[in-house]
């Protein structure tokens, strides 16, 4: 029987988006990418802009994102994305471009991308995953790796003098005058997905406007790479990483 | 006369993409090809054809901006030299991985390292055989004229849309830099979406509309089965570029005894060295490969029945003159003659090592 | 008529846009014409020269060993290109600051005081004017009326009003060249 036949069409409360597909995702349970791109999809439905939208997907966990979010992709080579996002806006303006990315992606291979994009104002979202680590490569410390937090190149923990210290992009980011929106959010609660969603929506919003480059960053979990329970991964996250990584709004222009 | 102008190859570049309907153009500054992208942000075709020029943060980046570019079906390209290149290779085995068509072009310099800003041909190896990662071939034109820098452009766009094979003009600092009689070609507008989805077929990532699938443009296969598919598939096509496309020319080759093999700057120098040993009655002819791949294979095999021997000159250590060799197969005695370091040869010189090398021995 | 002509001097001399000129005269005269520079990282200052053949056919190499004519406009391109001028052929000079002059006795050598005569035209800018009429009195290869065209052709139209001073420079250059040995 099907799932339509046993729902009767009053009783309907919720609907999965027809944004995403209905592909198995890979994610380790308990991770955040799934609720981001389900947060994603569901923009991208209410605004009803599934037809314009074009999605740029790292290397990483998420290079298959394009399996899960039923849009328009291109597949970047590691931490290029803004620069496939820089050309595809630029000869598509009518288009609403995001490109989604991991710490690693984003914040080490391609700072360079990264900034220049943020720098030159493209009219994109740039949508940030940071869960301190590399969850595809199996769990290597990355650029926004905590101080003294143990991964497979830091089993000993993270130090200043081997390692320099967390990078905090988000931050270097905000002052450019080609920024016109930073937030920074979790996905740890229903609540604060919401919130996540709105400022999707403002990215977005933003990137038809021709203000500049808007820039989400959402602190995540990686509970198999932090080798922890999912939910003691959302514990550490909060305890831990909210305040190196404050959440808020920190640039609306 | 009045269409006939007096250009640099490096600004020729520029002018023929603008009047073949490029879309964008995305490159970083490097001595000795930066006119082309002067030339682009001088003409202002943004405010013309709608073409967009963008000056990136690095090679890197400009290769990946052709990558974007590429993947929602537009013409798009880029323009460097030797280091330049070498950063885009990722982008370039992205490109050919994804099977996207785009415009590359290389105003070589010598090398290695940052080496000199002078000609070279020194990135033959780099270029027909693959710089970057995996299994790939590029289609390869090599200009010899600042006309044929002109006529490349767009030559380069339709083979590579033909294909789905990223396109690579390789040129060096002489082509770039000298200025020759030009006749531009006539001006061609920018395609519309609908007419790339006529011409091309519905697959750039344009948004996905409510009649189609989505489409997805990525590289990455984990499945080995899949992969291999994608190779074979590769492979099918570089045996039929190789079939239809080869391009060539000769020079007094018809009763030569003796061939020289050149392509690019070096056969201009050569078709000198052929003029000036057919005043002394020596029956010295000239091979050009224009498409370095595909490689006249075929048409140097065939001459191995005639001559008593080839040499090739190159602005290398020796590059082509392997494809040469694997060419005759033993048959008949192939010669190399080099300058490298950004010495252009003389045709005197190239004499010199004729009779030294091939006619007496 | 094949024509292969080398000008050196230093970067702001106007070596490269004389060399222009020169190939586009020649188009005008229906001629086959190739323009090659050196490029080096210098912007002024530092030598540079650039090589023009006006050809009746198709230019094979743009670059050759050996020339017809060399306009060298100082001391070290006196000094480099002096031998490669082929026998017969064609050396025109500025003696400013010129220390060693050109010795070789087969071959036609001009001498241009150009640097003097563009300050009493009283504009330095046409230095490589007054060059192009020394050139054109020692090798009449071009007409005066196609020179004007080429100068036309590659000059911008926003300095078309300089072609006057242009051409009055070309013909200071032609009166003032003075041959100083003949073969």
């Amino acid at each position: 029987m099907d799932v339509k036949e046993i729902i009767a069409k009053g009783d309907l409360v919720y609907e999965k988006t027809k944004v995403l597909t209905d592909k198995e995702m890979h994610y380790c349970p308990g991770c955040t990418h799934g609720t981001v791109h389900k947060a994603i999809a569901e923009v991208i439905e209410e605004m009803g802009i599934q037809e314009k939208t074009i999605g740029i997907s790292p290397v990483g966990c998420s290079v298959f994102a394009y399996e899960y979010l039923h849009i328009d992709w291109q597949q970047a080579a590691h931490g290029r994305a803004p620069a496939l996002a820089t050309a595809t806006k630029r000869l598509m303006p009518e288009k609403y471009v995001f490109t989604y990315q991991g710490d690693g992606d984003i914040a080490s291979i391609g700072c360079a991308e990264a900034i220049h994009a943020c720098n030159r104002g493209e009219n994109i979202l740039m949508i940030f995953i940071n869960n301190g680590i590399y969850g595809m490569t199996g769990g290597q410390m990355a650029p926004t790796t905590l101080d003294g937090m143990k991964t497979a190149t830091s089993p000993t923990g993270r130090t200043v003098e081997q390692n320099g210290y967390t990078l905090d992009l988000t931050k270097m980011i905000a002052p450019l005058p080609g920024v016109c929106y930073v937030a920074r959010h979790s996905a740890d609660t229903a609540a604060a997905t919401r919130k996540l969603k709105r400022a999707l929506k403002k990215g977005f919003e933003n990137s038809m406007k021709n203000k500049g480059t808007s820039f989400v960053e959402v602190i995540s979990t990686c509970n198999s790479g932090w080798k922890m329970s999912p939910v003691a991964a959302n514990e550490w996250m909060r305890e831990n990483m909210f305040p190196v990584f404050p959440l808020g709004t920190i640039k609306d222009e | 006369m009045s269409d006939v102008k007096l250009l640099k190859g490096n600004e020729v570049i520029a002018e023929a993409a603008i009047r073949c309907g490029c879309d964008g153009y995305f490159g970083y500054p490097i001595t000795p090809q930066s006119e082309v992208m002067e030339t682009l942000m001088e003409r202002a075709p943004w405010n013309t054809t709608g073409m967009v020029v963008l000056q990136a943060e690095s090679e890197v980046a400009a290769i990946n901006m052709v990558y974007g570019g590429a993947c929602c079906g537009k013409k798009v390209m880029t323009s460097s030299s030797s280091p330049g290149v070498s950063l885009k290779q990722e982008g370039i085995s992205y490109l050919c991985g994804a099977e996207l068509p785009c415009l590359i072009v290389n105003v070589q310099r010598g090398g290695p390292g940052l080496g000199t800003i002078q000609p070279s041909q020194a990135d033959y190896f780099q270029t027909v055989k693959g710089g970057g990662h995996g299994d790939y071939k590029l289609i390869v034109l090599a200009p010899n004229s600042v006309q044929e820098m002109n006529d490349f452009v767009d030559l380069g766009f339709e083979l590579s849309f033909k294909y789905r094979v990223p396109a690579m003009i390789l040129s060096d600092g002489m082509i770039g830099q000298m200025m020759e009689k030009v006749t531009l070609s006539p001006k061609k507008p920018r395609r519309t979406e609908e007419e790339i989805i006529k011409e091309d077929g519905d697959w750039a990532t344009t948004g996905k509309t409510a009649d189609r699938e989505q489409n997805v443009i990525t590289s990455l296969a984990l499945k080995a089965e899949e992969q291999e598919a994608t190779n074979l598939r590769l492979q099918a096509k570089y045996k039929e570029i190789q079939e239809n496309e080869v391009r060539y020319e000769t020079y007094k080759a018809d009763d030569a005894e003796y061939l020289l093999v050149a392509f690019g700057s070096c056969s201009r120098i050569c078709s000198k060295t052929v003029d000036t040993a057919r005043e002394d009655g020596i029956k010295l002819g000239m091979i050009r490969p224009i498409t370095l791949f595909p490689f006249p294979t075929k048409q140097i095999k065939e001459f191995a029945k005639q001559v008593k021997g080839f040499m090739t000159v190159e602005m290398n250590a020796g590059q082509m003159v392997e494809d040469v060799r694997l060419a005759v197969n033993g048959e008949k005695p192939v010669e190399f003659y080099g300058r490298f370091g950004g010495i252009i040869p003389s045709p005197e010189e190239i004499r010199v090592a004729l009779e030294k090398q091939l006619f007496n021995k | 008529m094949n024509e292969e002509i080398i000008i050196a001097g230093f970067g702001g001399q106007g070596v490269l846009s004389l060399g222009k000129i020169i190939a586009y005269s020649g188009i005008m005269e229906g001629k086959e014409v190739s323009w090659m520079p050196s490029y080096g990282p210098e912007m002024r200052g530092g030598t540079c020269n650039v090589t023009v053949i006006i050809s009746d056919n198709k230019i094979s190499s743009p670059v050759v060993q050996r020339v017809d004519t060399a306009v060298v406009l100082n001391q070290q391109a006196l000094d480099k290109f002096e031998e490669e001028v082929k026998e017969g052929g064609t050396l025109i000079y500025d003696p400013n600051g010129i220390t060693r002059h050109p010795e070789r006795k087969d071959i036609n050598i001009y001498k241009v005081d150009a640097a003097r005569l563009a300050v009493e035209l009283g504009n330095p800018k046409i230095y490589n004017m007054i060059i192009m009429g020394a050139i054109l009195k020692a090798r009449p290869i071009l007409n005066d009326e196609n020179v004007e065209l080429g100068l036309k052709k590659s000059l911008p139209e926003r300095h078309h009003k300089l072609i006057p001073l242009n051409m009055e420079a070309v013909k200071s250059g032609s009166k003032g060249v003075e041959q100083v040995h003949s073969i």
